[in-house]
């Protein structure tokens, strides 16, 4: 089976980098598609982008090959120079030869990995922030609870149902919370609405009140006049 | 020999390494595992003569992306589901 | 779906695992990327046109001087994204994490890093300076000045780390790395060449054509490490305090 020429020879031992960056690839791409955590996913997709930069630096390696930095005796700044080319005995830069050429790896593709790893990681730092936004938003990273809470909110937004008020201003509701408390009491909790624009409170208003008036201890009083809620229920 | 031995074992401890971080459910320690995964990358590359791609490896993977990794997963649950 | 994913992922391994035995053996001297002419050219003629030792700086800051100039715009980019999506936008409904990261600065963790952080910071001008010469530049050296002040944050607290070095200050010294950058180039182009040809800055400077490309490519590689430094740090101040910058890890 481990014979000269046959598949398992070529791809394990000759080849064995190679099959080896395949897996790496493989690992990459189905964390990205299976895993249910973003963040995994996110490490999935390192991997994967590691794993190419992998394979192109390796396409530059020559056997026997020194690091794509000049010699002391070709280096045009070098002591060590050589004082062939010059009858002066000052050194001037001369045109490789392609043999001495052969003597050092390829600078190329280097060059190029330099520029993907470093924007792989600010690929990387704008998938995370993207990640904490989500979790703001959703309080999950987990991709299935995400597509459940997405369907909900688009359920409940082709119902009609209006979406909840996020809490941004905890001040704002101190002055139109005496209103909406009023008017939330009337309206069904269910808030099955056609065409009006109401808010259906899906918080109990002595919720409201406690948190209310915590805020309220916290922040000094404000002095802009706030658009009073109910307003914007008329059209 | 020496070489290709060198090679070969960085490389399967870089798919091990691979396949830890993707497995653990722990997301600080996969980031860690992470960090290791960069520093067997900046290994091979020196080996293989890239010197500048190791350094850059060994900086932006060790310095930047796992500590931002880090930073990122202390604000989020610790544990993932799967 | 699991299973899925894993069926197709196979069979994509299966086809590059069976195009993976036409590539060239290991370290072929004749394989046509080793070869090429390109890249023939460039091992070449470093010395002659620029005089750098190093030749993946002088392909990296001269040759292809394109490339890292729009990397460098693509690394400011993703910072200010990062900063301009976590600084907006509703507060989280749960207004504690998980840890509570509250500590008092260690004594011993503080005095190593009072001590440290200046070595990092030479050490990364060092490699900075000396990218032509010994495997280094610009890149290298601006992420490990970012990781010093990354260090900083992490010994203290972030407000220690932002009064040296505020987001806005961050900003302005990342366009300031673009704007070295992209200045020199235009400087050039001022001066009777192309965008980006720094021979002709040599009608400015003192020293031969080639010379002139050696220090051209000294001043480039500063922008860059510019704005390396600055966008590290912003991410890390964005990403670890969720956009507040207020508490820290």
């Amino acid at each position: 089976m481990f014979e000269e020429g046959s598949i398992f020879n070529q791809l394990l031992i000759e080849r064995l980098n190679y099959f080896i960056y395949v897996v790496l690839l493989l690992m990459g791409l189905w964390a990205m598609i299976a895993k249910n955590n973003l963040i995994k996913k996110l490490i999935g997709m390192s991997i994967f982008q590691t794993a190419i930069i992998l394979f192109y630096v390796s396409i530059g390696v020559k056997d026997e090959a020194t690091i794509p930095i000049y010699l002391p005796e070709h280096d045009p700044h070098g002591s060590h120079a050589s004082t062939e080319h010059n009858d002066t005995g000052t050194f001037s830069p001369q045109v490789l030869e392609a043999s001495k050429v052969s003597g050092y790896t390829n600078p190329l593709p280097h060059v190029l990995m330099l520029t993907a790893i470093v924007v792989g990681v600010a690929t990387l730092g704008l998938a995370l922030s993207i990640c904490l936004r989500i979790y703001r938003g959703y309080g999950t990273v987990e991709e299935d609870d995400l597509l459940l809470k997405l369907e909900q909110e688009d359920y409940r937004n082709a119902r009609g149902f209006k979406k909840r008020r996020p809490r941004r201003r905890p001040s704002s509701t101190k002055a139109s919370s005496g209103a909406a408390q009023t008017a939330s009491s009337e309206k069904s909790k269910s808030g099955k609405t056609g065409q009006v624009n109401r808010r259906s409170r899906s918080k109990p208003p002595a919720k409201k009140s406690e948190s209310s008036a915590t805020s309220r201890a916290k922040k000094p009083a404000r002095r802009r006049p706030r658009p009073q809620k109910p307003k914007e229920g008329d059209s | 020999m020496g070489l290709e031995l060198y090679n070969a074992m960085i490389l399967s401890l870089l798919v091990v390494v691979a396949a830890l971080s993707l497995a653990i459910r722990d997301l600080v320690v996969s980031a860690m595992v992470f960090g290791v995964y960069s520093f067997l990358m900046c290994l091979l590359w020196a080996e293989m003569g890239a010197v500048d791609v190791a350094f850059t490896e060994a900086t932006v993977g060790a310095g930047v992306s796992t500590v931002v990794l880090i930073a990122t997963i202390f604000n989020l649950k610790r544990k993932a589901k799967d | 779906m699991k299973r899925t994913a894993l069926i197709v992922v196979l069979l994509i391994g299966l086809l590059l695992a069976w195009a993976a035995r036409d590539f060239p053996s290991w370290g072929d001297p004749d394989a046509p990327a080793s070869s090429s002419p390109v890249s023939s050219h460039f091992i070449a003629s470093t010395g002659v046109d620029t005089e750098v030792p190093n030749m993946v700086t002088a392909v990296l800051a001269d040759y292809r001087g394109f490339d890292t100039m729009f990397e460098t715009v693509v690394v400011f980019i993703a910072g200010l994204a990062v900063v301009s999506i976590l600084r907006g936008g509703p507060r989280r409904r749960t207004r504690d994490r998980e840890f509570v990261v509250d500590f008092e600065p260690d004594l011993i963790v503080t005095n190593t890093v009072r001590l440290i952080v200046p070595v990092i910071q030479i050490f990364a001008l060092y490699v900075l300076a000396h990218g032509h010469v010994s495997p280094g530049g610009g890149f290298q050296g601006g992420v490990a000045m970012g990781a010093s002040f990354i260090l900083i944050a992490l010994a203290w607290d972030l407000k220690t780390a932002l009064a040296r070095f505020s987001i806005d200050r961050c900003f302005l010294v990342a366009g300031l790395g673009i704007l070295i950058y992209a200045g020199i180039g235009l400087f050039s182009m001022i001066l009777g060449g192309e965008f980006l040809d720094y021979a002709h800055l040599a009608k400015i400077l003192p020293v031969s054509p080639e010379m002139a490309r050696y220090h051209a490519m000294l001043g480039v590689e500063i922008g860059v490490g510019f704005t390396v430094t600055a966008i590290m740090f912003a991410l890390y101040a964005s990403l670890s305090t969720d956009g507040r910058m207020r508490d820290g890890l």
